[in-house]
């Protein structure tokens, strides 16, 4: 899934016979739909990887290629049109789900560019995220608060102070987790107009920062969870 | 006719769990197609007449001709059985506690539970066929032509079982499903069909036996959603079962008799719930007023604000949904632009009540959308869908529809934990590719677990499938490197794939689902197979000679145009007359061999016209043209003797 296209072998076309390079959705030569290509998901769209998108663009570039790819238009073409009508429409909505949104975007990018980053937001529980150290003693506090919060819940009491507390420590982590948003979207900019070298410390950093943005949002996630209760 | 499978009309199909309608596209409009009886709905009501004398298999009926042995002959009836499509064994002994029919007593945990119907055996896609049976013929009889290809409607919420049960009932109705719609979507489908909409629209699907909600955003005829929620056990059903509960404790309690263990009086308080409720949503009481089997009467009075109490926890249930659907799109009720009702159950006054405060409609000066029938609308939708996969149309060309999975799909991870690989409300198809590898060394096979839902535990999950990759080379523990590649289809259906990667070889899968029907039985019910072989042969003999019978007398009704019609001497014409006459006369009724018989006479009486056509064509090829080129030229009074070639009986 994560193959980036290092060469451009060029395929001969199912229908026509022509060959041609083997990033594309439909054959140059004769317009007919083409197996899934081999490119990532930026080259779906025609582009190249970066991280500032222009979404509106990007949706209505979705909006035309679903028109023309979609299974509803090949409900009665050949079994092989069928088939790749479908295989690169699942390409076009996983690439434009991945692509919209703004933290699978970002960790689509590193992991294409070989990065370890652990799995978040695509909604796999992540049990070994480490505490990051600035933070240490505050979410050793929550977490006792949290577990008193979930005893009182358990015995059927109210405790106002606690609440309270929670509800504040839920502004401070939300707000840490604002300016985490906040620090990516100036690395992007970095790293959209970077050089190779500079590129590279910027993904370092975005790697980190993606670790302790889900840190924080698992943190976020479970005192709502135990306010809400 | 064979090229009709591909060119054929594609029909619109609404299963519901109450009523099902078959609908086409007729111009620029969506149509439903009546049945014999005239009527637009079909109850989703199957029942087995009794054993024909001397033996043999007994007929099955649909519709309001099964609706009325209810109360005679309930043991052999069968409705609301889309509550039990792709259902396990457990979930419908749940389910059938509600019902009044019973299951085989034969069935194994493991296999698709079987109902007994009189002294035979059904599974729910069986019933479900022979209700869309049903709705082919129909469509027939109107067209009078075969028809094979349709949309099938299902509620947006339904999983892949139930969408793959779906699809077998179609199949076994003879039926090419070339796509499941989600029913919330298909109704805003209709909707957006005669007005070119912009903006996001909230679909509440309350029906007969499912709810269901989809927030779409319309734009550039792209009805793309956002997010669908609901739930597959919540409907109108609910509530005509809780009228009936409280009216036979009642009658237990004060005329000491116990209806329970007489499923034709039970059959005949539900109908008197069902008027209940139908009339609550105009008046302001219902009666109920019935006669015992000792001679009481039951007599009682339900005002409008009682009913309204008693089913407001089922209403209320559908609040959740609602709330959780746009959350997941990220969007307030105050983004919400329109709200479209769908379902008969949004008939009732609090149902509109609810969704009014719901989306804060009368707040903003909105109110919901309900001009087009909510019996009627998912069906008309359907139509829509079936003409833009049909893809000849100018009116439906521009539209598109992009749904999503209305459930997460995932695996279960060691220890029973479920790994996430697709998230509910992504647009569809949609795919994910992940990585197995073993953990003995020389281990050849890995088995996999697929399951459905948003809880955290797989056991929690709905099971979908499980299966094992086979064949792969013997090699170290942990060396094998296994691609599989899970594919939600446009329908919703799950497809996977699997390929070890070192060694190259695809790795054989064998996907078994945890419920559901195999290739070979599905296969193996399908309806007219073998018994009515016969019957269908000659229906569709009936069905050809009606089409070349229309087609000739089109043809000599367009005559008299023709200039070589002046050339005919009054005999001939008189001759003409005749035979037109017995033939339309003919059409009409079951007798093939006497419409071919009479088609063949006039083609006859006609040969002297056509062939005076036939050198009007040929003296205009003589001015330089070939026959093809003037064939061209003709215009369509001239094309005349095309169609009055001799009929060919194949």
């Amino acid at each position: 899934m994560l193959k980036v296209l290092d060469t451009a072998v060029p395929v001969a076309c199912w229908s026509c016979s022509i060959g041609h390079n083997d990033v594309t959705l439909f054959c140059p030569h004769c317009s007919k739909i083409q197996p899934p290509p081999g490119g990532d998901y930026f080259s779906v769209f025609g582009l190249k990887p970066h991280l500032q998108l222009d979404l509106p663009a990007l949706e209505a570039e979705f909006h035309r290629l679903s028109r023309k790819l979609h299974p509803d238009r090949f409900a009665r073409a050949l079994d092989n049109e069928k088939q790749w009508s479908l295989a690169d429409t699942a390409l076009l909505n996983d690439a434009y789900r991945t692509l919209k949104d703004p933290l699978r975007r970002t960790e689509y990018l590193l992991k294409l560019l070989g990065a370890e980053i652990g799995p978040g937001h695509d909604g796999k529980e992540d049990k070994t995220a480490r505490t990051p150290a600035d933070l240490l003693e505050e979410v050793f506090e929550l977490n006792m608060q949290l577990e008193e919060m979930r005893m009182a819940r358990r015995m059927g009491e109210e405790d106002p102070a606690l609440q309270a507390a929670l509800s504040e420590a839920k502004a401070k982590f939300t707000g840490l987790l604002e300016a985490v948003d906040w620090d990516l979207r100036s690395e992007w900019k970095l790293w959209d107009e970077g050089d190779e070298p500079a590129r590279l410390a910027v993904q370092k950093r975005m790697v980190a920062l993606l670790d302790r943005r889900r840190y924080l949002s698992n943190l976020v996630r479970d005192v709502t969870e135990t306010l809400g209760s | 006719m064979a090229e009709l499978n591909s060119t054929g009309r594609v029909v619109g199909i609404d299963l519901g769990t109450t009523n099902s309608l078959v609908a086409y596209m007729e111009g620029n409009a969506p149509v439903v197609i009546p049945g014999v009886d005239g009527s637009n709905l079909v109850p989703s009501v199957v029942a087995l007449d009794p054993i024909p004398e001397g033996g043999g298999r007994p007929t099955v009926t649909v519709g309001n001709s099964a609706r009325k042995s209810l109360i005679q002959t309930p043991e052999r009836v069968i409705y609301s059985v889309k509550r039990l499509m792709g259902r396990g064994l457990e979930e419908i002994q749940s389910e059938l506690k509600m019902f009044p029919f019973r299951l085989a007593d034969d069935v194994e945990a493991g296999e698709v539970p079987r109902i007994q119907l009189g002294e035979l055996k059904f599974t729910p896609p069986e019933i479900s066929a022979y209700i869309l049976r049903q709705l082919k013929r129909n469509a027939e009889r109107f067209f009078g032509a075969p028809v094979t290809q349709a949309v099938i409607t299902v509620p947006a919420y339904f999983n892949d079982a139930q969408r793959q049960a779906t699809k077998d009932a179609g199949r076994m109705a003879g039926l090419e499903v070339l796509r499941l719609v989600n029913e919330p979507t298909a109704a805003a489908l209709a909707y957006g069909l005669d007005r070119a909409k912009e903006g996001t629209i909230a679909v509440y699907d309350f029906g007969g036996g499912t709810f269901d909600i989809s927030i779409l955003k319309l734009r550039d005829g792209i009805f793309e959603v956002q997010s669908t929620n609901g739930d597959t056990h919540l409907g109108g059903d609910d509530i005509d079962n809780l009228l009936l509960a409280i009216a036979l404790d009642e009658i237990h309690a004060e005329h000491g008799v116990d209806l329970r263990g007489h499923p034709g009086a039970v059959q005949a308080l539900r109908r008197a719930a069902i008027e209940a409720k139908i009339a609550l949503s105009s008046e302001q009481a219902a009666h109920f007023d019935i006669e015992l089997p000792n001679g009481d009467r039951y007599q009682r009075e339900i005002p409008r604000g009682v009913f309204e109490l008693l089913i407001e926890p089922i209403l209320e249930r559908t609040a959740g949904p609602c709330k959780r659907a746009l959350a997941d799109a990220g969007l307030t009720p105050e983004q919400i632009d329109e709200v479209v009702l769908v379902g008969g159950s949004t008939r009732i006054p609090a149902v509109r009540q609810l969704v009014d405060d719901l989306f804060h409609l009368a707040a903003r000066g909105k109110k919901p959308h309900t001009e087009l029938n909510p019996d009627e609308v998912v069906a008309l939708g359907a139509a829509v869908q079936a003409d833009i996969l049909a893809g000849a149309s100018k009116s439906t060309e521009e539209m598109l529809l992009l749904d999503v999975t209305p459930l997460s799909l995932g695996i279960e991870a060691l220890g029973g934990a479920v790994a996430r690989i697709i998230q509910r409300n992504s647009t569809i198809p949609a795919s994910a590719t992940e990585h197995f590898t073993t953990g003995v060394d020389g281990q050849t096979n890995v088995a996999i677990h697929v399951v459905q839902g948003e809880r955290e535990l797989a056991a929690d999950c709905r099971s979908l499938a499980r299966f094992d990759l086979k064949g792969i080379p013997p090699m170290s523990a942990g060396l094998p490197r296994i691609e599989v590649k899970f594919l939600i289809d446009a329908d919703g259906i799950l497809k996977v794939t699997a390929r070890e990667q070192r060694s190259g070889q695809a790795a054989k899968i064998e996907v078994k689902p945890t419920y559901g029907l195999t290739d070979e039985q599905v296969e193996s019910m399908i309806l007219d197979s073998f018994d009515h072989a016969e019957e269908d042969f000659a229906k569709r003999l009936l069905i050809e000679a009606r089409n070349e019978a229309e087609t000739i007398l089109a043809a000599v009704e367009r005559a008299p145009l023709s200039p070589a019609w002046q050339q005919l001497t009054q005999d001939e014409k008189a001759a003409i007359a005749a035979a037109s006459g017995h033939l339309a006369a003919l059409k009409q009724t079951e007798d093939a061999p006497a419409i071919r018989a009479a088609t063949l006479v006039l083609d006859q009486a006609t040969r002297r016209f056509a062939e005076l056509m036939m050198e009007a064509a040929v003296s205009t090829a003589i001015r330089g043209k070939t026959m093809s080129d003037a064939g061209d030229e003709l215009d369509e009074a001239v094309t005349a003797p095309h169609a009055m070639a001799p009929a060919e009986f194949k």
